[in-house]
């Protein structure tokens, strides 16, 4: 990696990772959710800082070039998060699915009751 | 129908915007049976809640729309609560001919089966769906009875009737949110729940468009391949879907 390109991908990783803690402080992110993103950041960093290990995994992978390890990593980290998110989605589906039936189930009560 | 039977009887209708025809309906179930009706109105923004107290149903309101799964699910979850040992679940629009409410529920009051699934395309009845459509139902109702080693004909069919343990069932989580087909009917078979097919008439309603239309039937199509590849992998007697 040239210098350039590893002072931007640098400063990229730094940035997401304290934007993600900075929101985290703030309670506009809950510390669940925070995870993944951090190690986005962290991982970039690690990567950029650890010459070697960045070198092991461009050969592991079979890359030619050292800016493509990062991104892919950038890319499965990501696919990760969105997974984690459907997943959420799902159970927050049920749960409102849940809470409807259970509040028109209570309505229909109080409805039956007021006649009696 | 006998009193004791009317008495442990409940008619289950979802029905989303079916102001016009929810009264017509309750009427010609009323015809024979003095069962409990009961309409789950999934999130309807017509007068469909109005129409159907008036035509003296009991109207449980889902405060939006949930999907045709959930709110039959709905309707269940009440009769579960209520002590009720027998459903009948139709629909709104007066597709199902309630004459038909006698030979289903016999199936189950006799103990022949948990639940007894009204099908369209067995014996008497002259049901024509659109080509498309036919197509479809046969595909899956072909996977679902060779699966199943049992008869299946009409796998959408939202004409059934159901005892206590086939309610639990659909009471659960198990149950999908929306349209319920071939997945459930492997399910049932999976849970060890006793089903039969049985003749039932039904019209189509003009002027109603279709739960597939458009791009729907190839969501349709992978879903439920999904969704009955999902079942079986699930192993014998938990098989959520």
């Amino acid at each position: 990696m040239t210098f350039h390109q590893r002072i931007f991908a640098l400063s990229i990783g730094i940035g997401i990772f304290v934007m993600i803690l900075e929101m985290v402080r703030r309670r506009r992110l809950e510390e669940e959710y925070s995870f993944l993103w951090l190690i986005i950041g962290l991982g970039i960093v690690v990567l950029v800082l650890w010459q070697d290990l960045l070198e092991w995994l461009t050969h592991l992978i079979g890359a030619v070039a050292q800016t493509t390890t990062i991104f892919i990593f950038g890319l499965v980290i990501l696919v990760l998060i969105n997974l984690h998110f459907t997943v959420k989605l799902t159970e927050l589906s049920r749960q409102v699915k849940e809470l409807t039936q259970q509040i028109a189930l209570l309505k229909v009560n109080k409805i039956e009751k007021n006649k009696i | 129908m006998s009193y004791e039977l009317n008495n442990n009887l409940v008619i289950i209708i979802p029905a989303y915007n079916e102001a016009g025809r929810i009264a017509s309906t309750i009427a010609g179930i009323r015809k024979f049976t003095d069962a409990d009706i009961i309409v789950v109105s999934d999130g309807s923004t017509d007068d469909t809640i109005v129409e159907a107290r008036q035509a003296g149903a009991l109207v449980i309101e889902l405060p939006f729309n949930l999907g045709y799964g959930a709110a039959l699910q709905t309707g269940f979850k009440y009769a579960l609560k209520r002590g009720y040992r027998f459903a009948v679940q139709m629909d709104a629009d007066g597709q199902h001919d309630p004459s038909a409410i006698q030979s289903l529920i016999e199936r189950v009051l006799n103990n022949k089966v948990d639940i007894a699934l009204g099908s369209r395309f067995l014996g008497r009845g002259d049901y024509k769906a659109p080509f498309i459509r036919r197509v479809g139902m046969f595909f899956f109702a072909v996977i679902a009875s060779i699966v199943t080693g049992k008869k299946v004909t009409d796998p959408t069919s939202g004409f059934q009737a159901l005892n206590r343990k086939a309610m639990e069932l659909y009471a659960s989580d198990a149950y999908p949110v929306d349209y319920p087909d071939a997945d459930v009917i492997i399910m049932l078979n999976r849970r060890g729940i006793r089903f039969e097919e049985v003749p039932v008439t039904m019209k189509r309603i003009v002027g109603k468009v279709s739960m597939h239309s458009g791009l729907k039937p190839f969501y349709y199509l992978f879903k439920m391949l999904l969704s009955i590849l999902v079942t079986l992998l699930r192993g014998k007697g938990e098989g959520k879907v």
